[in-house]
């Protein structure tokens, strides 16, 4: 082995120009493979980070994945059941002995949970009306699994608790209604409850939606309004390990009942298309690579060609053909492994510009800077994938070379 | 004298639009320490018989016998292997390898060999350069060498793993007449004191009277000897 490297260092060092060319296509291809991918790579886990903290881990509803079979159904497996005059029992929505659930979820390690109440209900103000989202929390609760108290401009989620007539809403609908914080609005629920509410604190998110159309009040104030006692309809769960989310989801429906989402099975469609579009920007950034590939075949089918009596002489010795395949291979993989270091260095250094690139995107007041992610893989894909490369373009020169048959070159030498 | 070496009724033919008969049913044995010439009008065959000879390449029919053992089972990889341990070579062309010094020039097989460490490699290089006066040129590249220097270190490199047999091809053919006498002589002793037996291809009339033993091809066929 060790001579072979010597004879393949040797014919590298003996054409150095082409050597070099063939270097650098792999620095180049490596380097570039790890600046495109690390941003792509760190573009989407900011998105998966910013998706994953901006909404729960996981989601329990007050609705039934599958619906429950009627008795008639399970007397008769199998058999067509036709039954007349279903009445429905009727009852208030939501989930059932919650605090029994609330207890058994808090219990879980790692989980952070807090029930909420939510429904549509009708601000009034002065003439104007809107239909909005009001959603009774415990503000305690609230502020372990949503971001929300950093996102108050104005107020606190704990006066919601001084004040059990308080009201959080956004900015955008304060805007509108041009309300400040102590004013007082009206709330309608679906139910026709009316009740006046003080206004106690201001949140801004950014997302217009959700500024205009979100308001919270207490939990039991809530209830009292959409008429649904001792009642809630969801429960929001923020985890210590955000990728436990599935399991733990699947854990808290077995032992609920109730239908339990995790953000993974929520965002199943962008976890498609993340996935899609890496694979394309693999298959672009790879390209590079095989393009570099083509130098390496170009310049070691060179040195076959130039170097045909020396292979020939060094069979004729004894080499055999797999030492003659090696001598190649070799030649192949030192390109591939000097190149990889060198285009992994400068490919770092690709990755330090572009983190320091500073954005301010239109209507962001923030500075922005572009996400790169350093993870080791992304460096082991680059160098895997060069020496792939490399070693892919070195075999079919090498299986040339091997099969040099000592005699035909032998005759034809002076 | 014990035979080291011997041809079977070989045959060797080139298929083709035209089939070309190389060498047609030659028997011939050497003996340990015999030193032969091959000799004959060009395109008679030598080359080829040496070749066959040597293990380079294969006879469509008949066997070689290498120190007794039947080669014709073998395959590419035992043949390479008995190249190795067992025949050296030297070619009217010194095919040195132009990037490795001398020294590394004749380390090359012992070190495919690999029995020896580098330091013995190294030694036994020296000796042999020793042993051929070209021992101060062992730090050179082949082309700082004259034409009969560099056959001389083809000759040490052809002897590195001590073969049984010496096979030369033309040695002297791209040397002046001095460096041919050199080369010629070199060889003769390589019978005489270290009892290798050497097979040489050539058409120099000077280089074969130096022979144990001459035979002569014509169209592939032995005619004297």
């Amino acid at each position: 082995m060790r001579i072979s490297l010597e004879v393949a260092t040797t014919h590298l060092t003996s054409r150095l120009r082409p050597t070099l060319v063939s270097l650098g296509g792999v620095v180049l291809g490596v380097a570039f493979f790890l600046a495109v991918s690390s941003l792509m790579r760190g573009s989407e886990k900011d998105f998966l980070k910013r998706m994953i903290d901006n909404n729960p881990h996981i989601t329990v509803y007050d609705e039934y994945r599958n619906p429950e079979p009627q008795p008639a159904e399970l007397r008769w497996a199998g058999a067509a059941v036709q039954v007349a005059h279903v009445k429905p029992h009727a009852e208030p929505r939501g989930i059932r002995a919650y605090p029994q659930k609330l207890a058994y979820i808090e219990s879980l390690p790692g989980v952070r949970v807090a029930p909420v109440l939510s429904d549509s209900a009708v601000l009034l103000f002065a003439g104007h009306q809107q239909g909005v989202t009001l959603s009774g929390i415990v503000p305690a609760k609230m502020k372990t699994v949503t971001t929300l108290q950093e996102k108050m401009v104005a107020g606190s989620l704990d006066a919601l608790t001084a004040d059990p007539n308080g009201v959080v809403l956004g900015t955008g609908l304060a805007q509108k209604f041009n309300l400040r914080l102590g004013s007082t609005i009206s709330v309608v629920s679906a139910s026709g409850t009316n009740h006046a509410l003080r206004v106690v604190g201001l949140f801004r998110t950014g997302n217009a939606a959700y500024d205009e159309g979100q308001t919270f009040v207490l939990l039991k104030r809530a209830q009292a309004l959409l008429e649904r006692p001792n009642r809630i309809n969801r429960f929001v769960i923020q985890l210590a390990e955000p990728t436990a989310a599935r399991t733990v989801a699947q854990q808290i429906e077995a032992e609920s009942g109730y239908k339990s989402v995790s953000w993974a099975e929520a965002s199943e469609d962008i976890l498609s298309l993340l996935l899609v579009r890496n694979i394309i920007m693999y298959s672009v950034v790879s390209a590079i690579l095989v393009v570099a590939s083509f130098g390496i075949y170009n310049t070691l089918s060179t040195i076959v060609m130039e170097k045909t009596r020396d292979i020939a002489i060094l069979k004729s010795m004894g080499f055999h053909a797999r030492d003659v395949r090696t001598i190649f291979l070799l030649e192949g993989l030192i390109i591939g492994c000097i190149g990889s270091a060198f285009g992994l260095l400068f490919g770092a250094g690709l990755m330090r510009i572009l983190a320091n690139v500073a954005l301010r995107p239109p209507g962001v007041s923030e500075v922005v800077h572009l996400p790169i992610w350093w993870g080791p893989e992304q460096f082991a894909l680059a160098t895997v994938f060069a020496l792939l490369s490399c070693l892919a373009a070195a075999y079919l020169p090498a299986q040339r070379a091997s099969r040099v048959h000592p005699v035909d070159i032998l005759r034809g030498a002076t | 004298m014990s035979v080291i070496l011997a041809a079977e009724n070989v045959r060797r033919r080139l298929s083709g639009a035209v089939p070309v008969t190389l060498v047609d049913g030659v028997s011939l044995a050497i003996g340990l320490g015999e030193f032969v010439c091959i000799m004959g009008p060009s395109g008679s065959g030598k080359s080829s018989l040496l070749y066959l000879l040597g293990l380079l390449d294969v006879p469509d029919e008949g066997r070689i016998r290498l120190d007794g053992e039947d080669t014709s089972g073998f395959g590419e990889d035992e043949l390479a292997n008995c190249r190795l341990e067992r025949l050296g070579y030297v070619f009217q062309f010194h095919f040195l390898l132009a990037e490795f010094t001398i020294r590394e020039n004749v380390m090359l097989p012992m070190r495919r060999l690999g029995r020896a460490t580098p330091e013995q490699c190294r030694a036994r290089a020296d000796a042999l350069l020793d042993r051929l006066g070209v021992l101060d040129q062992a730090a050179k590249r082949p082309h700082q060498l004259s034409g009969g220097q560099r056959q001389r270190v083809a000759i040490a490199r052809a002897l590195a793993n001590d073969p049984l047999v010496l096979l030369a091809d033309e040695p002297t053919g791209n040397l002046d007449s001095a460096s041919g006498a050199n080369v010629r002589q070199t060889l003769r002793e390589l019978t005489r004191e270290m009892g290798k037996s050497v097979i040489a291809v050539t058409h120099d009339a000077n280089f074969a009277a130096a022979a144990d033993r001459r035979v002569e091809i014509v169209d592939g066929r032995l005619v004297g000897g």
